[in-house]
């Protein structure tokens, strides 16, 4: 019996999520007595996974050059059955939340996406997973003899645990690959609020996109992402890839600074997962003080230069 | 084009989320349901095809009786019929075994849905009705267009999109951007008017089971009040000593 954990990559490098399932996965497979053995497609440098404890990890390489869902849940059922894996553990990266369901479909597995813990009971198999945008969990028993899980980003974190693994390659079979990739656009050079562990986003409280300079600033001087409220980027002073909450996107970072931004249920909804929440805004009423950990009742043109200032004096420091 | 459109019935964005019985149950008293946001979107899309290209386009929800005006509001906003499949929905993979069901009876050969519920946010269901059809799929589609049985698609990727193409049947779980929200379309008088005469069949479960089962929800821990300070000094201090953030 073994544990199977898929590690995300993109251009041969792994992705952040591909480290937090591995400490997950190595955890879980100590708590069933089982074998962790750890998947890569076309991934990076396994030594970097046994840093997470991967003891064994299985590499296939073939020609895809990008993510394909068939192809990929293809793959992780072969070794899954060549592994006798009982549970596959997915991460929440965009292909990550892609394959899962299918994973689940192609072993019979039930699948529950969105874990934010370790299991609590392994017999019954419980999992506790986020719901209703972060406002509830909901204990999961899965009831079939296979398990999915998908951990969500940023709720368990990597875990340093160091092994001497060894590596062995896989050679697997691909399927008609039924969508075909054409072309891949992608920011460079800039951190995405996917992968970020700081964002700084900011509200309609600042005026106009010509005063986004020092939102920039700022996040450039924390190494942070930067992000918006959605009337932000209807008015166009933003792009639509900046946009958070219910209907933009979740932002699970370790620092979430809220500057100009109220604080309205739908916005709130897409941040609840960061963890330190901090905000500045002009209004001591504005319901984000609600929600916050920390907060500067001031004016942000006052406020943020100062600020980046100070942070790049504490960052020499 | 025979499209069929996926549509979760769920609490409005700023309802109050409490549970009842123990915490075994979501508490529905109070709670305004609509469609699905993300379904919203792609119900959108699949107007544009029916307009422009002639395409038909049918809702489907799998639900109780009170799902209804929820699939009526679908009609209003111009689908042509609408299929209630008559079972409490469980987990995802019963939801998607239901709708196997009804893709295959249809005949349909474009699947739209979103790509997740704003309730349980499981973003599996759509995957594993592509899966279980051996439909081609694509998650997070921010861009799609049909010519004939070839689509081009755009989809989200860790930073940035992908366009991809692929042939028809296929499944799609459309987000923002699959049509942009000014052009999300609320229903008129005359289209409430004409859904009350369109067809809303309820058809029997087959009865699929369920992989998962809720045991019991929580609520997040109560937040602590605010730190409020009037300088950033202390502001950076709390971050680095406290929080340990920067
Ligand atoms: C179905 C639905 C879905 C939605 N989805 C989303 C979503 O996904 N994401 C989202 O963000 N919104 C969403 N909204 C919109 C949401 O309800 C709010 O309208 C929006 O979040 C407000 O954005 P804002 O805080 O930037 O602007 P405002 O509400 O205009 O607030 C601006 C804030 O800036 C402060 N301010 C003004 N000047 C300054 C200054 N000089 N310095 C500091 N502070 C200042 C003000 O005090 C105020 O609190 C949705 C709404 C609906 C109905």
């Amino acid at each position: 019996m073994s544990v199977l954990v898929f590690a995300d990559s993109s251009e041969g490098k792994f992705k952040k999520t591909a480290f937090e399932v591995v400490s997950y996965g190595k955890k879980v497979a100590e708590e069933l007595g089982s074998d962790l053995v750890v998947l890569t497609i076309n991934g990076g440098d396994a030594s970097q996974l046994y840093t997470y404890g991967a003891e064994t990890v299985v590499e296939v390489k073939n020609e895809l050059t990008s993510f394909n869902a068939k192809a990929y849940a293809s793959i992780i059922k072969q070794v899954a059955e060549a592994k006798g894996a009982s549970t596959v553990i997915i991460d929440s990266s965009v292909d990550g939340l892609t394959v899962a369901p299918l994973v689940a479909v192609a072993l019979d597995a039930g699948y529950a996406s969105n874990a934010v813990a370790l299991p609590s009971s392994t017999n019954p198999f419980v999992v506790k997973r986020k719901a209703f945008s972060n406002k509830g969990f909901n204990n999961t028993e899965i009831s079939t003899e296979k398990k999915v899980i998908g951990v969500a980003k940023n709720s368990y974190g990597a875990h340093e645990n160091a092994v001497s693994g060894t590596t062995e390659s896989f050679d697997a079979t691909l399927p008609e690959l039924g969508v075909t990739s054409v072309e891949i656009n992608k920011a460079q050079g800039k951190v995405t609020i996917a992968d970020a562990d700081i964002v700084v986003s900011a509200g309609r409280g600042l005026k106009g996109p010509e005063n986004w300079g020092m939102i920039e600033e700022l996040a450039e001087v924390l190494g942070a992402a930067t992000a918006c409220s959605k009337p932000v980027s209807d008015l166009g002073w933003r792009p639509h890839s900046e946009h958070v909450g219910q209907t933009g996107k979740p932002v699970a970072a370790n620092l979430y600074i809220a500057i100009g931004i109220s604080g309205a249920i739908q916005h709130l909804a897409g941040i609840n997962a960061s963890k330190v929440k901090v905000v500045i805004n002009t209004d001591p009423e504005a319901p984000f003080f609600k929600a916050a950990d920390y907060g500067i009742v001031g004016d942000a043109f006052e406020v943020v230069p100062q600020l980046i200032d100070k942070l790049k004096a504490f960052k020499q420091a | 084009m025979k499209i069929l459109v996926c549509i979760s019935h769920v609490p409005d964005t700023t309802s109050k989320i409490n549970f009842t019985d123990n915490d075994t149950k979501f508490d529905t008293n109070g709670v305004q349901y609509v469609i699905n946001p993300y379904d919203e979107f792609s119900l959108t899309r699949a107007m544009w095809f029916k307009e422009k290209q002639g395409a038909s386009v049918t809702v489907v929800n799998v639900g109780g009786a009170s799902t209804e005006p929820t699939l009526r509001k679908a009609l209003a906003i111009g689908a042509d019929d609408a299929i209630r499949v008559n079972a409490e929905p469980t987990d995802g993979l019963m939801v998607a075994k239901e709708l196997t069901e009804v893709v295959k009876n249809g005949g349909y050969d474009l699947v739209l849905a979103g790509k997740e519920s704003a309730d349980y946010n499981g973003q599996m269901v759509p995957g594993m009705l592509a899966s279980l059809l051996d439909f081609n799929f694509v998650n997070g589609c921010v861009g799609v267009e049909v010519e004939g049985t070839n689509v081009t698609l755009l989809r989200e990727i860790d930073g940035g999109e992908e366009k991809v193409s692929s042939t028809l049947p296929m499944v799609i779980a459309g987000q923002k951007g699959i049509v942009e929200e000014k052009d999300l379309r609320i229903p008129n008088m005359r289209g409430i008017m004409m859904a009350r005469k369109k067809p809303l069949n309820v058809v029997e479960p087959v009865g699929a089971a369920a992989a998962t089962v809720t045991q019991n929800f929580e609520k997040p821990a109560a937040k602590g009040a605010v730190k409020l300070v009037d300088n950033v000094d202390d502001l950076i201090d709390l971050l680095h000593n406290e929080a340990k953030v920067i």
